[in-house]
């Protein structure tokens, strides 16, 4: 079964998107922040196959979390997305530069991530 | 018509079993679109908006006003509310893979020569299909090439909106790849604005698709997506006959997934393009 993982600080949202996950058939495991996240990924026997991430979260927000992900050689192909408030251009600019494949602005709904999904080729 | 020999179920809560043969009658007659049986919500939710702004009560009561002397707005109004289709960016990513990867690099060697591409979106709605088409044309960089995109559709309220080229933030969330949402839109207040450049690409004008179509250009690539399915079968036929008349030897129509020419047209040629059809004129 793929494997996502979902960061965000809201556990609405974390519940939100793992449905939605879930519903296209991913196994996901979440995290409240970036630092988070990076731990339980590098203690997980396997990269997973998507990431959604959040931008402004505590301790480590999304970017940086991006930026730290990309750097990892392991995590170079995993497909990942950010969702989040931030609907400036220049962010999402910053975003995609970092290493983001595809961005969502708050709020969404499960087409809006469908469509995601279908735009990254991970769903039909 | 054979749908509206059935009887609409008793259960349709507010519209009467009259009023809704009348409606679909209307519909057909002033559209061609065949609503079937069993639709009174769908029905009741698109003019509820006319039912609110006309102060009537019920949808009974516009049929009512429908079948005496309705004014001609109103009789538009009620027609572009059933007509109107969801539409998306980048609608179904088979095709514009398809498109992407093969279609359209077959297009331009073909027309290397001449440098000119048409393309039509037939049933364009608020232009999302048409934009799209645009932006991937734009992406190839075609400096020197003459590129049109028509979008035409039924529902001039839809048209106007589409040649605005403005879209609400859920609108460009769907589908649209962000690479494209950063390149060629601006953020104007909370709306995005599509750039001068797409915008220039892209020219939209009202069309009835039961009308004649001789003397449109002749188009490289036709979209005639999801809208089929609307009509009987003799207007399959018939629209499936005009587009033809629009298209050269070598020239795609694109169908919805749900939709095909077979038994319909034997002219189109179906051509598998990965997951993807596109039906080729000979």
């Amino acid at each position: 079964m793929a494997k996502a993982m979902v960061i965000d600080d809201s556990r609405a949202i974390r519940m939100i998107l793992g449905r939605t996950l879930s519903q296209h058939g991913y196994e996901v495991s979440t995290a409240g922040n970036g630092r988070e996240a990076l731990e339980l990924l590098n203690a997980a026997p396997s990269s997973p196959n998507l990431v959604l991430v959040d931008w402004n979260m505590p301790e480590m927000n999304g970017l940086e979390f991006v930026k730290a992900f990309r750097a990892d050689p392991k995590y170079s192909d995993v497909p990942l997305m950010m969702v989040t408030t931030e609907t400036e251009i220049d962010q999402m600019v910053r975003a995609l530069e970092a290493g983001a494949n595809e961005y969502v602005m708050k709020p969404f709904t499960d087409e809006i991530i469908a469509d995601k999904l279908r735009v990254l080729g991970l769903i039909q | 018509m054979q749908t509206l020999s059935k009887m609409p179920p008793a259960s349709s809560a507010g519209l009467s079993p009259d009023n809704y043969t009348f409606l679909q009658q209307y519909l057909y007659r002033e559209s061609g679109i065949v609503i079937d049986c069993g639709k009174s919500y769908l029905l009741e939710s698109r003019l509820l908006p006319i039912i609110k702004a006309e102060n009537l009560s019920t949808i009974n009561d516009l049929c009512r006003l429908l079948r005496a002397t309705a004014p001609p707005a109103l009789k538009t109004k009620v027609i572009e509310s059933l007509t109107t289709n969801e539409t998306l960016f980048f609608r179904d990513s088979n095709v514009f893979d398809a498109l992407e990867k093969s279609v359209l690099p077959q297009l331009i060697e073909a027309k290397n020569d001449i440098k000119r591409i048409n393309i039509w979106s037939a049933a364009a709605s608020t232009g999302q299909e048409a934009y799209s088409l645009a932006i991937l044309l734009a992406e190839r960089g075609l400096t020197g090439w003459s590129i049109q995109v028509l979008g035409t559709d039924l529902n001039q309220q839809v048209l106007d909106r589409a040649a605005q080229g403005r879209y609400l933030q859920i609108e460009v969330n769907r589908g649209l790849p962000a690479k494209y949402l950063v390149k060629h839109f601006t953020r104007v207040g909370l709306d995005w604005q599509l750039s001068p450049t797409i915008r220039s690409m892209v020219k939209f004008r009202q069309l009835d698709l039961r009308a004649s179509m001789r003397g449109m250009a002749p188009f490289d690539l036709v979209f005639c997506r999801n809208v089929l399915i609307y009509f009987d079968v003799d207007t399959k036929k018939k629209i499936l006959a005009e587009i033809r008349s629009t298209m050269r030897s070598g020239s795609l129509l694109v169908l919805g997934a749900a939709e095909t020419t077979l038994n319909l047209d034997d002219n189109y040629v179906r051509v598998p393009h990965g997951a993807a059809a596109f039906y080729r004129l000979p």
